[in-house]
């Protein structure tokens, strides 16, 4: 499961380059997605390995959560990253809409007006 | 928008359920799974179905709230509970428990009203940003035909 | 436990609430973002006394013991960065009474410096990486808000690369912590330094603050990464460029010092010639992109990515004394490149137009300007009585010290260029004839003229008391460095590790 993961992350983050390195301003973001989709991945296999079924809950008469119970901060922080990458892509899409009606064409060769001298 | 009375149908029978529900997980989520954010994003979809069924202007017209100011409520409403722990000398955010529970609430103390502020803070930004989403082509409508850039040559 | 700490994130988050709310009525909207800003001025220098005095400050919120929670330190560099970001903000709220509109201000323009405010006052209090990771992330979000702020195109294809690639720039943070948490298993900064400091195998800690190091560098706008700084710093309100331009890559540089002074102390070590590279090309390359523009706010733009240099060698360096000269250099850079920029925006403002060519003649219309310009610009280049004399001179001299003579002579050429580029805005803004009939032109109120003339003051007042000035910078340096005493003050006296396993049985 590991390695498969593993496999994943390195997809996602190789299709979130070459997606990135498109000319078109939609693509630019959905490689943005694909990247925040595998740092998101990423982090979920950093964990003390992947645990199957066993959640951290702890029962009120033990007072401790079981040893080989999942890894709970893991998955605190990928909640967090996952919805700050919520917030950010969303306002990105409304950007790149509000982008295109200005410079009417999704090609980021065409908005070039504050490079030039 | 999706002019479709399936769709309709099932969002009208599914706001109230679901509006049920988000606070079902907000009141359970203390000890439980659940909690003001799992709430908060269920009655957000309750919303976002309305947003797709119905169209951004009913919507606006039909629950006529200012849903940043909402967020901005319950980010007031989760940080002042904190503030008890720092007038006391105590740590920011630290938890009050009331002794004694109340029948048919349970026990109440202040991480519950920060899932409060919590709850309200998720509706609020999650229901603002569809809105926002869904209003924009009508506001600002695109004055072309989308073209993706990559199907058009470079120029030579 | 100083649980005061707080204090400026929860004012900060609070009015910035409250001024959502009530964001249609301008005049209250106005006196919360002062008296939040106020309160944050007053706390950072009574937090600057409290660290001389007693030394760091720690707290934990809800009483989780560290490095279980979530961890507030306050050390010198906290406490210095905390007061000029207060200041700026100030000043630029100042700045906004007399230069935004009113549509923009009910576009939430003021609860979005708030927010900035709380994003950059938590990155520099948080003892935390992913916390650090967050902050980052709210101080982002309150920049996107600004930088496209009105809609006009040039903001939007300058906002659109500003986001994308600080979007890049946050996912290399996230990989970075990920791994490190993966490595180290914590996230506490404290506790990584213990930890770290006893890991076997190297080779991966070398990789992670590789991703460190991207992402901050491109945050601060170092070498090979600044390109989204001067395709987008000049398009917004020239408020909000003045605030971007004096305190957001400095939040960068702020999280290479903490991070790389603190947590990967002996990857310093090996990263150093690559900095020092890094910060060499940095100096050289915004001084010529500068050289070639005919624009004020983009010369200024490609000066901050110039001026970033010079504080990441004060990294390089790798040691208390560069360290030292590169925080008093921050601080000084902070304070002067926000009043250049409020100064040539106040002349484009009543100009109309940044472009070099079309203006001209403000320093007989407008001597208070001028001088103003002159004395900025001055301390800018580094001429000796002012601030920027004695930043530069403490990075050359660590610089020798160490004998890193390629790096310490283009510091000192990059200075020449400088100066070229402030007397290319003086001759064409203000002392060339007036390109066209001036005396239509309004004239500059108290309301443009006072926040630049603050920040001067403040500027010159750090150039004549050096002496306490360079202490205080080197009481922060040595307490980034000092990770035996952050690890005592974060976990008690047995250290991190000892809290943890007393937890675990």
């Amino acid at each position: 499961m590991t390695l498969i993961l593993s496999l994943v992350v390195g997809t996602l983050f190789a299709g979130g380059i070459y997606l990135m390195l498109r000319r078109s301003v939609v693509k630019l973001i959905l490689g943005l997605v694909l990247l925040s989709h595998g740092a998101n991945l990423l982090l979920f296999l950093m964990g003390d390995g992947l645990i199957k079924a066993r959640p951290p809950f702890v029962k009120p008469e033990a007072g401790v959560a079981p040893p080989d119970s999942a890894d709970p901060l893991i998955q605190a922080l990928i909640l967090t990253a996952i919805v700050i990458s919520f917030g950010l892509l969303t306002f990105v899409m409304a950007l790149a809409y509000r982008a295109d009606q200005a410079v009417e064409s999704d090609d980021l060769d065409a908005m070039t007006s504050t490079d030039r001298l | 928008m999706y002019d479709s009375i399936i769709l309709r149908t099932v969002a009208r029978l599914m706001l109230p359920i679901l509006l049920l529900l988000s606070l079902f997980m907000l009141v359970r989520g203390h000890n439980l799974p659940g909690g003001g954010f799992i709430g908060g994003l269920l009655a957000a979809s309750a919303f976002i179905l309305q947003i797709i069924a119905y169209g951004p202007v009913h919507v606006r017209r039909i629950i006529p709230v200012n849903f940043l100011g909402l967020a901005a409520v319950g980010v007031i409403f989760a940080a002042v509970w904190g503030l008890i722990g720092l007038v006391t000398g105590q740590a920011y955010m630290l938890a009050f428990w009331l002794k004694e529970p109340i029948p048919g609430i349970g026990k109440l103390g202040t991480p519950v009203l920060f899932d409060i502020g919590v709850y309200l803070t998720v509706i609020g930004v999650t229901t603002q940003l569809a809105l926002v989403l869904a209003e924009e082509p009508i506001l600002y409508p695109l004055r072309r035909r989308p073209v993706s850039a990559d199907r058009v040559a470079p120029e030579a | 436990m100083a649980h005061h700490l707080f204090l400026p994130l929860i004012v900060p988050l609070l009015s910035a609430s409250v001024a959502t709310i009530i964001v249609r009525q301008h005049g209250w909207v106005r006196v919360i973002a002062v008296a939040a800003t106020l309160f944050n001025l007053g706390y950072g220098a009574w937090l600057l006394v409290t660290i001389a005095a007693t030394g760091r400050q720690v707290t934990q919120a809800a009483g989780w013991s560290a490095p279980f929670g979530i961890t507030l330190v306050a050390d010198g560099l906290s406490a210095i960065m905390l007061v000029l970001t207060a200041l700026l903000t100030l000043v630029t709220i100042g700045y906004s009474f007399a230069t935004v509109d009113a549509r923009q201000e009910r576009f939430y323009y003021y609860p979005l410096l708030l927010l900035l405010l709380f994003g950059c006052s938590g990155a520099f209090l948080t003892g935390d990486l992913f916390n650090l990771y967050v902050w980052f992330e709210i101080l982002l979000v309150a920049s996107f808000g600004l930088i496209t702020l009105g809609g006009s195109r040039g903001q939007l294809e300058g906002g659109l690369k500003y986001v994308v690639l600080n979007l890049f720039g946050s996912i290399c943070f996230l990989v970075g912590a990920g791994l490190l948490y993966g490595v180290a298993g914590t996230l506490n900064m404290a506790h990584l330094a213990e930890r770290l400091s006893t890991i076997q195998d190297a080779s991966l800690v070398t990789a992670v603050a590789g991703f460190f190091l991207v992402a901050f560098g491109s945050k601060a706008g170092l070498a090979p990464l600044f390109f989204w700084l001067p395709t987008s710093y000049h398009t917004p309100n020239i408020a909000v460029t003045a605030l971007f331009g004096g305190l957001l890559t400095k939040v960068g540089i702020y999280a290479l010092y903490r991070v790389f002074g603190t947590v990967f102390q002996s990857e310093l070590a090996r990263l150093a010639p690559l900095i020092l590279v890094v910060a060499g090309v940095t100096m050289v390359v915004g001084v010529i992109g500068a050289m070639a523009q005919v624009n004020v706010r983009r010369i200024l733009a490609f000066h901050i990515v110039s001026q970033v240099g010079y504080m990441a060698m004060g990294l390089g360096l790798v040691s208390v004394a560069g360290m030292t000269a590169g925080i008093l250099f921050m601080a000084h850079n902070i304070v002067v490149k926000t009043a250049l920029f409020l100064i040539g925006g106040a002349a484009e403002h009543l100009t109309g137009t940044g472009e070099l060519k079309q203006m001209g003649g403000m320093a007989r219309r407008e001597p208070m300007l001028a001088l103003l310009w002159l004395l900025a610009s001055f301390a800018l280049v580094g001429v000796p009585p002012l601030t920027g004399f004695f930043g530069k001179l403490g990075l050359i001299q660590a610089g020798l010290a160490q004998e890193q003579w390629l790096i310490v002579g283009v510091a000192a050429t990059v200075s020449l260029f400088t100066l070229f580029s402030m007397l290319k805005i003086w001759n064409e803004v203000f002392w060339k004839k007036a390109y066209s009939d001036l005396s239509a032109m309004p004239r500059a109120g108290v309301g443009l003229l006072a926040p630049a003339a603050v920040l001067v003051a403040v500027s010159i007042a750090m150039g004549i008391g050096a002496a306490p000035t360079l202490e205080y910078s080197a009481l922060a340096a040595e307490q980034v460095f000092d990770t035996a005493s952050l690890v005592r003050d974060v976990c008690g006296p047995n250290g991190c590790e000892a809290v943890e396993l007393a937890v675990g049985h």
